[in-house]
């Protein structure tokens, strides 16, 4: 198909509306692997955005591209845990064999290589994405086959089924993986007790985000509910960007009934009076898309099942229905009102607070923004009580919390525990030996030594997304480190000076210090970087990025020490190195 | 006098604009010279470094020579100057590092205008050019930094008199100035 | 008067009405609190954090956060200055910025902020990231080695000459100013100088041709004064008029 008539198409699929920019983009995308010049003309001219606009979001999605990706696109997962499962011998092995530069597709066009930030798949990695969709367990075979494949022109479709099974690993459950209840349970419960009622119950419950933050959602959907509206949305959180965070991805593979049931639950609370519209959205990473499919049929099924759409069932005038928006490679689109950006169809940037999403979020409308394990966990209580959900977890952190556990130990997958649970039994659990460290909430959150592995999964003491990599004593810790400032240069979006600058200065110390270059004024930068950004950022991302490196510092500082090439102030200066032009140069010359 | 305060100084890649607004505290110069006495310096021709306590430098680094002239003053001097811009952050000549050394030299010695005699020297006797020009603070730990382009006599005046009277360096608003 | 309240900035009482920002309140005081990418006549946008204070302790940025009664806010400790040196010196190592060769030089808002908080470094390390200058324009020039991302020229083009000839590309170090033409050139685009976007950029990053050193060197407006007195001077002046 012509690209316009396929751009006109897409266009028209979305009502022509500009805050479906990145849907389209998305589809654009797929067709063609890049966005041609045509269609951005095309789009402009449509949805009445400027080109260098339409071309500013392109460049603010790592999946989106300007110029043409190979016929086949491979992004590996780089991520600390696949680089503990070999993913870094394993590309080169990739690169080497399809004679291809990494982020430069081959001459030929035929295939592109790329690295990319955690595909979230961590407990059966290295992964690769192929086109989109997600190849799990590599090791030196599959990468002979991949090759073959590609060689050959063998479309993905054709490709060995067995390498796109994705397991969900389930090794413990605990009230919210085994629950059993039927569908529509919560709404039921809310219709009998009454929105007032049942958003008591949340309160009640003491319920704290799961994505991360741990906000009370009971609060967070009465000041959405009190809040003035036109209109008012909820919006799933399903970016689980979080390196070595996978259980949202088992939750909705698993678990997505609740989830609509939860978010419905919500609609029916904040917009308690009915008399405005109220709409839903999920916004599903990029790296998830592979879930579309299955997550529709849900909805439809449920709309079938008169438990999503037009009055639902049958209270008149409990309208609601949810839409899925991806997103296309972008970490900080996880968090709340760069979600919100990206939701209207625009670069990912996190948006000044005051006023907060829930009295101006979506086109500025009170909006709900919750992760996938809170809204199922509130669908729990509806049904079951607060006291219920009260009697499981610490006097602070009600209820359960899912784990994502990798790296070394002998059982990775989604552990679900009472709040309270002790990083030791973890360890217990998961079949970790001679552990180190173990970091918690991922590349954003704490590294936790030994000597701690006493304290406990909680709000009160380590809160936690759900990130749980275990690394053994023979690692080295540097190498996660490094591979998270690099994480964070990547993703930093670009907005405020602290991040935007700090992330890559941190990525060049750390770098130095890795390769044993650094002296002891490094290290002062590092620091000193390190609390600028924490103080000074705008938002979350850039407040956080100095993470793992400040616990490291404050934990392991042998880490750095040993590696130090002056233990003085003086800086290190490779003259060899800068040298290189100039001798490359007269080499040349002499010939 | 004994106990004269020993400075030396060098002019690494920059045009001594430092080293000309160093002499243009005029007058003042005489009472400097009572303080202190020059060591290495354009001032004074002498090529090789001793003990000093002051060193001065003035301009980027862009060469291998620049790199071991700067290693020597800081293993000779107790405190360390950048002076100006181009110590500071590589100024000027620092407008190279846009591009590569190849880029650079090809649009010197041959492509660009009014050239005779296309060819990139190669001669052994010349340093070699680093990648990039560096300021000094790059290659060597730096104790202060005197900026402008080049600072004014004042701003060096009291840099000097503050130093060497062991005062913390006070400059006034108009003597903190980068052109 | 009875709607005005009061917060402390550096012990200075400074009233202010329901929802206002502190720096609007400051500002509105005759109080300067140092800021880059913050222009009274446009929205805040927060990005370049030069304007961080201490409220109670707690780090915001002035120009986004509504004052809030009876607090206590710092912006001149040596810790604010520390900090605020810290920041800019990181503006200064991500472009290329020498001050020598500017035209902008004296009259630079990020060069007089440097002055005023005594940066005499830029300390970090330089990115020396290679931009193009882009010369096609007849009437104005753009030097994007000077762009600092405060994206007022973005927020001036789209808001008040509602041409949206701007925007910013990429993510992270690699954000970058881009134009909105066939090409993305200037020349190319509706770009006028008589824009209210080529009259608001901070540094010297959108320049006017066919002038130059027209003030010369040393008598431009911060070289003899900080930029918070002469900012505040305008302002006063403005109000008598
Ligand atoms: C950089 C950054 C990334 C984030 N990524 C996620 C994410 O992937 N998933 C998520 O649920 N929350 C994420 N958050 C937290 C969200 O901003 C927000 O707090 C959360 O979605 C609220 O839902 P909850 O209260 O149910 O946890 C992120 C926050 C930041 C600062
Ligand atoms: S902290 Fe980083 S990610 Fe957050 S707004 Fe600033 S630049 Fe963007
Ligand atoms: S824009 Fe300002 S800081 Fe940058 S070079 Fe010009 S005068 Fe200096
Ligand atoms: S060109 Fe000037 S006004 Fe525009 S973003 Fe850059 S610094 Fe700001």
């Amino acid at each position: 198909m012509k690209i316009c008539q396929f751009t006109n198409d897409i266009i028209a699929s979305f009502n022509q509306q500009p805050d479906m920019l990145l849907q389209i983009l998305i589809k654009i995308q797929r067709q063609y692997s890049f966005i041609p010049q045509q269609a951005i003309t095309q789009l402009s001219k449509e949805l009445l955005i400027t080109e260098a606009n339409i071309i500013s979001v392109i460049g603010f999605y790592a999946f989106l591209h300007t110029k043409a990706r190979g016929h086949y696109d491979l992004r590996v997962s780089h991520n600390i845990t696949d680089q503990m499962l070999g993913s870094v011998k394993l590309t080169a092995m990739l690169t080497d064999k399809l004679s291809v530069q990494l982020a430069t597709p081959r001459k030929d066009a035929r295939v592109s290589v790329d690295l990319t930030s955690c595909t979230g798949m961590g407990d059966q990695g290295p992964a690769i994405l192929v086109n989109g969709k997600p190849v799990v367990g590599l090791n030196k075979k599959r990468i002979e086959i991949i090759c073959q494949l590609i060689e050959s022109g063998t479309p993905v479709k054709q490709w060995p089924a067995e390498f796109f099974q994705i397991k969900n690993n389930i090794q413990r459950k605990d009230i919210l993986l085994s629950d059993r209840s039927d569908n529509g349970a919560a709404i039921r419960a809310l219709l009998k007790q009454g929105a007032q009622k049942l958003l008591q119950q949340i309160e009640h419950s003491n319920l704290r985000g799961r994505g991360g933050g741990g906000f009370k959602t009971g609060l967070k959907w009465r000041l959405c509910q009190q809040a003035t509206a036109k209109q008012r949305y909820v919006v799933c959180n399903a970016d689980e960007g979080e390196p070595g965070t996978f259980k949202d991805r088992v939750l909705l593979t698993t678990q997505a009934d609740k989830l609509i049931e939860g978010m419905t639950l919500c609609a029916g609370v904040i917009n308690s009076d009915l008399k405005r519209p109220c709409k839903g959205f999920i916004y599903l990473r990029g790296e998830y898309q592979y879930l579309y499919e299955s997550l529709e049929q849900v909805l439809q099924k449920r709309r079938d099942a008169g438990l999503l759409g037009k009055n639902i069932l049958g209270k008149q005038g409990f309208d609601f229905d949810i839409k899925i928006h991806l997103g296309a490679g972008a970490y900080i689109c996880g968090e709340e009102s760069a979600l919100i950006e990206s939701l209207e169809g625009k670069r990912g940037i996190p948006r000044n607070r005051p006023p907060f999403p829930v009295t101006k979020g979506y086109k500025a409308q009170p909006t709900v923004v919750n992760n996938v394990e809170t809204f199922i966990n509130a669908a729990l209580i509806a049904i079951h009580g607060s006291d219920w959900f009260k009697k499981v977890g610490t006097e602070q952190s009600s209820g359960s919390k899912l784990l994502s556990i990798s790296g070394d130990c002998a059982r990775p997958g989604i552990y679900e525990y009472p709040f309270g649970t002790s990083i030791k039994q973890v360890l217990v659990d998961c079949g970790a030996l001679n552990t180190q460290a173990v970091q918690v909430s991922g590349a954003a959150g704490f590294t936790i030594p030994v000597q701690y592995f006493g304290r406990c999964i909680a709000f009160e003491d380590i809160p936690t997304g759900g990130s749980f990599i275990v690394f053994n004593q023979q690692r080295d810790l540097l190498d996660m480190v490094k591979n998270f400032s690099d994480f964070f240069a990547d993703e930093s979006c670009g907005f405020c000076t602290p991040c935007r600058v700090g992330s890559s200065l941190l990525k060049q110390l750390i770098d130095k210090v890795h390769q044993g270059l650094a002296s002891n004024r490094d290290l002062d930068e590092i620091k000193k970087i390190s609390q600028l950004m924490c103080k000074t950022s705008h938002c979350g991302l850039g407040g956080s990025a100095p993470s793992s490196i400040m616990d490291t510092l404050a934990h392991f500082p042998q880490l750095y020490q040993q590696r130090l090439k002056n233990m003085n102030n003086e800086p290190v200066f490779d003259l060899d190195a800068e040298l290189q032009q100039a001798r490359q140069l007269n080499g040349v010359d002499n010939v | 006098m004994a106990n004269k305060i020993k400075i030396a100084t060098a002019s690494l890649c920059g045009c001594f604009g430092c080293h000309m607004s160093l002499l243009d505290i005029d007058e003042r110069l005489i009472d400097l010279v009572k303080l202190v006495e020059f060591d290495r310096s354009p001032f004074t021709d002498i090529k090789t470094i001793g003990d000093c306590d002051i060193g001065i430098i003035e301009g980027g680094v862009a060469n291998a020579e620049n790199v071991e002239v700067l290693r020597e003053f800081r293993k000779q001097c107790k405190t360390l100057v950048a002076i100006g811009a181009c110590a500071i952050d590589g100024g000027i000549p620092a407008l190279r590092n846009g591009f590569t050394l190849k880029e650079c030299l090809q649009e010197s010695y041959v492509d660009g205008i009014g050239i005779d005699n296309p060819m990139i020297p190669s001669d052994p006797e010349l340093p070699l050019l680093l990648n990039k020009v560096q300021p000094i603070q790059e290659v060597v730990k730096v104790d202060y930094f005197v900026p402008g382009c080049p600072p004014s006599a004042d701003t060096i005046w009291t840099f000097l008199t503050e130093l060497i009277e062991g005062k913390p360096i006070s400059f006034t608003y108009g003597q903190i100035r980068y052109d | 008067m009875s709607t005005f309240q009061i917060f402390y900035l550096n012990g200075k009482p400074i009233p202010f009405k329901q929802g206002e920002t502190i720096m609007d309140a400051a500002l509105r005081a005759g109080e300067y609190i140092d800021h880059l990418c913050h222009h009274p006549e446009f929205r805040p946008h927060g990005s370049c954090r030069i304007c961080m204070v201490e409220l109670d302790g707690k780090s915001v940025s002035s120009c986004t956060q509504p004052a809030i009664a009876n607090t206590q806010v710092d912006s001149s400790s040596d810790e604010m200055i520390e900090q605020r040196r810290s920041l800019l010196q990181m503006l200064f190592v991500e472009g290329n910025h020498i001050c020598p060769g500017c035209e902008k030089s004296g009259d630079c808002q990020l060069q007089a902020l440097a002055y005023q908080n005594k940066m005499l470094s830029p300390h970090f390390k330089h990115f020396f990231p290679k931009r193009a200058l882009d010369a096609s324009h007849p009437d104005v020039i753009i030097d994007f080695d000077r762009c600092i991302l405060c994206e007022l020229c973005v927020r001036a083009s789209r808001d008040v000459d509602k041409k949206n000839i701007f925007c910013v590309d990429g993510r992270g170090i690699n954000a970058k100013l881009i134009i909105n033409s066939p090409g993305g050139k200037l020349g190319n685009s509706h770009f006028s100088a008589d824009d209210k976007a080529a009259q608001i950029c901070p540094v010297g990053a959108i320049l006017p041709k066919h002038q130059g050193y027209d003030i010369p060197i040393g008598k431009r407006r911060y070289d003899q004064q900080p930029i918070s007195e002469v900012d505040m001077d305008n302002q006063e002046k403005d109000q008598q008029k």
